[in-house]
């Protein structure tokens, strides 16, 4: 089961190594998040990063890949997605025009190769189109494979994925088994819109990203917007934290907090008040049902 | 460590989740890898090879708390704070910096130093002291039974109980408020961190609060107590497997999964779990049954696709390309008993029906205790469902003469007011536990209701085995339905649901 490609070195140390490379290209983990990481190298496991929309699902896979300098190569799931379009596909374009060019060949009186040897010819490399699955298993530069909202792939198509996610090789009928150089980093988010099947829970390691915790979103926030003040980045992570707490439809996620963060730096706004909060709360929320609940929350007139 | 690892996962694998075998092995040498006096990394790799949902994460915890209490340096007990209710309690440590003076030594502490404690903890949201009054709280005002086989719960509500923190919240929030409105010269004498208010309101010019800074602060303290609360728990756990042991320990704590929760049995605090849990279910539903009604089967060929496709090819067409046809969506009828009983269920079902509108055509609710009305309009009137769902019990009109369940009278009304609207599309569900209080059962009515539409199913929240004893007479009605299923919890409702469309 477990597989362990000779030439692959761990990659990271120590866990807080990888709190210190990430947090170096602004992506500030928490303890669990960069265990999980450390982990998923050790082990040669892909990790499974589930969790509400916006908050970083994506942009871990992204930082990691900056952070080790590799290659990210990322396959965006959706409904309908094949093994043509994940692991690889026959370039039928190209095997015409080679079947086109041999006929060219007898006409002009040339000896015909033969189909034994026209049959290998068209069933090699040359003419196989590797798509993101098989060229992160071909990679010899260091690469890190993001499979992006998986769980919008059905049920069936997710089978598809087990054999490279276990034990990182494709087999391809025509040509055999192609075993991985380096055991890539993957990641595989997943927004949670359905259960995955068993199996392949069962190969990942299970990281659930949440909202922030107040410190950290006000890092963020200082981290990825310039010119934020320390205190403006308090007011805005305390708001948002209160705007959490609501039942709304859909709660703010990091990135809108930061879009907040970057409108009121941009309207050179120092302290956020009811009104400002009111005004600009439709960046932070996206229904209106959730906008008018939110400004009778907490922008009602000031107590007496 | 294996030996304490194989219990571990064997509790887990009682709690209800699914643990398999190579997970387990993932575990271990997830273990190896990372320093072992490092409780919180160990925590993060556990819970990354052996949890694979978010829902499960709690009961997860809760085992791990127990299991690994005793085994950092920090959470080690020592014999005299083993014993608790004896000579009052010790600071041990980290808190004996910022607590006041009569805390240190090994006279008990008054409730008075306490609660000034307390007081201090929250309003600087000092961590150290904040774990020192909890273990304080814990040794005074929980009077543990050595032996007794409890959860803690008991425990856990005594000490909140002595604490009064509802009391601190509105005066912490009480003397903010002054500080606000007082003068700056006041607050000048006052280090940064001391001045009531904490970060909230730093730097701010003085004047009355806003609405605005006043939720803020509330919301800040109150995370404060839910720390005070996680420490507490702590604590009191940290004494009974001290006490008892981690087995006997997790054997009483342990909770069914929110999805297997029983409907008719279920505590508050389990009710608010699956508040939180039928959120991202509705949405996943929702998905899935879009997705089922697209791909349910293939249409005829489409032609003119085929043809674009087998240009590629040189003209052959490969690939055929197919139509998918429209399936048209059913239109559904809840009704539901909404006594007091089976409230809860009905709520849920309500609550879920009504996410997944968008999946039927058209959604009418009906509920009823002796007398029945219609509920349809609060929903389409309210903002969000869970507002309706309160909003029906509040406001529908369901008692005909005394309160009590009386099927046949609310469906033989049921069938005199909107009997006729009935269509071949609609398919009807009928929630309850069919005790009828030894009222006529009208079962005609079902049958009818069975010519008319579409399909008609009844769900009963009672466990099958139950069905037919005392005054229930669910069996006089499910011989007319299409089929009557036993829904005790989420997952068998969620199952059903799917099944409907």
């Amino acid at each position: 089961m477990n597989v362990t490609a000779e030439g692959s070195k761990p990659r990271f140390g120590s866990v807080d190594e990888v709190r210190e490379g990430l947090g170096r290209v602004g992506y500030l983990a928490d303890d669990g998040l960069s265990g999980v990481v450390y982990l998923a190298d050790r082990l040669a496991k892909p990790v499974l990063v589930e969790g509400p929309a916006g908050t970083g699902k994506t942009e871990l896979a992204k930082s990691t890949a900056l952070v080790l300098g590799a290659r990210l190569i990322r396959l965006q799931c959706y409904e309908g997605l094949d093994e043509a379009k994940a692991l690889y596909e026959w370039n039928y374009k190209k095997q015409l025009l080679r079947i086109q060019v041999e006929k060219g060949a007898e006409d002009e009186g040339r000896r015909p190769v033969g189909w034994d040897s026209l049959e290998e010819d068209l069933f090699s490399e040359e003419f196989l189109l590797a798509r993101p699955l098989l060229e992160a298993i071909r990679a010899t530069d260091p690469v890190v494979l993001l499979v992006d909202e998986i769980d919008r792939l059905e049920i069936e198509t997710e089978a598809l994925l087990l054999e490279v996610l276990s034990d990182y090789q494709v087999s391809i009928p025509e040509l055999g088994t192609i075993r991985a150089n380096q055991i890539p980093l993957v990641f595989l988010t997943s927004n949670n819109t359905r259960e995955l099947s068993e199996a392949l829970k069962r190969r990942c390691l299970f990281l659930h990203l949440d909202y922030p915790s107040l410190e950290r979103e006000r890092a963020i926030v200082l981290a990825k917007v310039p010119g934020v003040t320390g205190e403006l980045a308090d007011q805005i992570a305390r708001i948002v934290r209160s705007l959490r707490s609501l039942d709304l439809k859909k709660h703010p996620s990091i990135s809108e907090t930061i879009d907040w963060a970057r409108t009121l730096v941009l309207l050179g706004i120092e302290s956020v008040d009811a009104e400002t909060a009111r005004s600009t709360l439709h960046i932070l929320l996206k229904y209106r049902s959730d906008i008018e609940v939110a400004a009778k929350e907490l922008a009602a007139a000031s107590a007496p | 460590m294996l030996d304490v690892l194989t219990g571990f996962v064997a509790e887990l694998r009682q709690a209800g989740l699914p643990v398999s075998v190579s997970e387990e092995a993932d575990a271990a040498e997830a273990i190896g890898h990372l320093p072992l006096e490092d409780r919180q990394a160990i925590k993060f790799a556990l819970g990354a090879t052996l949890v694979k949902s978010a829902n499960h994460w709690r009961a997860f915890d809760t085992a791990f708390e127990i299991y690994f209490s005793l085994r950092g340096p920090q959470f080690s007990v020592s014999p005299d704070d083993a014993l608790p209710g004896e000579g009052g309690a010790r600071l041990s440590g980290e808190g004996k910096g910022q607590a006041p003076s009569g805390a240190g030594g090994l006279e008990p502490v008054t409730p008075e130093e306490i609660a000034a404690m307390l007081y201090k903890a929250l309003r600087d949201g000092d961590q150290a002291l904040l774990a020192a009054v909890a273990r304080l709280a814990v040794a005074r005002y929980s009077a543990m039974e050595p032996g007794r086989p409890v959860g803690g719960t008991y425990y856990l509500y005594r000490t909140l109980r002595n604490l009064d923190l509802d009391g601190v919240l509105a005066r912490l929030v009480n003397e903010a408020r002054t500080a606000a409105t007082g003068g700056a010269d006041q607050r000048r004498d006052m280090g940064a961190n001391e001045r009531p208010g904490g970060p909230v309101l730093r730097g701010r010019r003085p004047g009355q609060l806003t609405r605005l800074e006043e939720r803020l602060l509330e919301d800040e303290y109150h995370a404060r107590i839910e720390e005070l609360k996680k420490e507490i728990e702590a604590e009191i756990r940290r004494r009974l497997v001290a006490d008892r042991g981690a087995e006997a320990l997790a054997r009483s704590v342990r909770k069914p999964l929110p999805e297997d929760v029983d409907f008719m049995h279920a505590t508050r605090d389990e009710l608010v779990a699956m508040r939180k849990a039928i959120q991202p279910l509705t949405r996943k539903l929702a998905t899935r049954l879009a997705r089922k009604r697209r791909h349910l089967r293939r249409g005829p060929l489409d032609f003119r696709s085929t043809m674009r496709h087998s240009l590629s090819y040189g003209g052959v067409p490969v690939e055929p390309r197919f139509k998918h046809p429209k399936q048209a969506k059913p239109e559904i009828w809840v009704i539901a008993d909404i006594s007091g009983s089976v409230a809860a269920f009905a709520r849920f079902t309500l609550h879920l029906v009504h996410a997944i509108a968008s999946q039927f055509s058209k959604v009418r609710s009906f509920v009823f205790i002796d007398g029945i009305d219609e509920v349809t309009d609060i929903f389409d009137r309210s903002e969000t469902v869970s507002e309706a769902v309160h909003r029906v019990n509040v406001e529908a009109d369901v008692v005909w003469v005394d309160g009590h369940s009386d099927y046949g009278h609310a469906l033989s009304v049921f069938y005199e007011r909107w009997g006729d609207e009935i269509g071949p599309k609609t398919s009807i569900l009928l929630l309850g536990d069919a005790r009828n209080n030894y009222h006529a059962s009208q079962a005609w009515v079902i049958r009818e209701l069975r010519h008319r539409a579409r399909r008609v199913f009844w769900l009963n929240p009672e466990p099958r085995s139950y069905w037919g004893s005392g005054d229930s007479i669910v069996e006089q009605y499910s011989q007319y339905c299409d089929a009557a299923y036993e829904c005790r919890n989420l997952r068998q409702l969620e199952a059903f649901v799917e099944h409907l469309t």
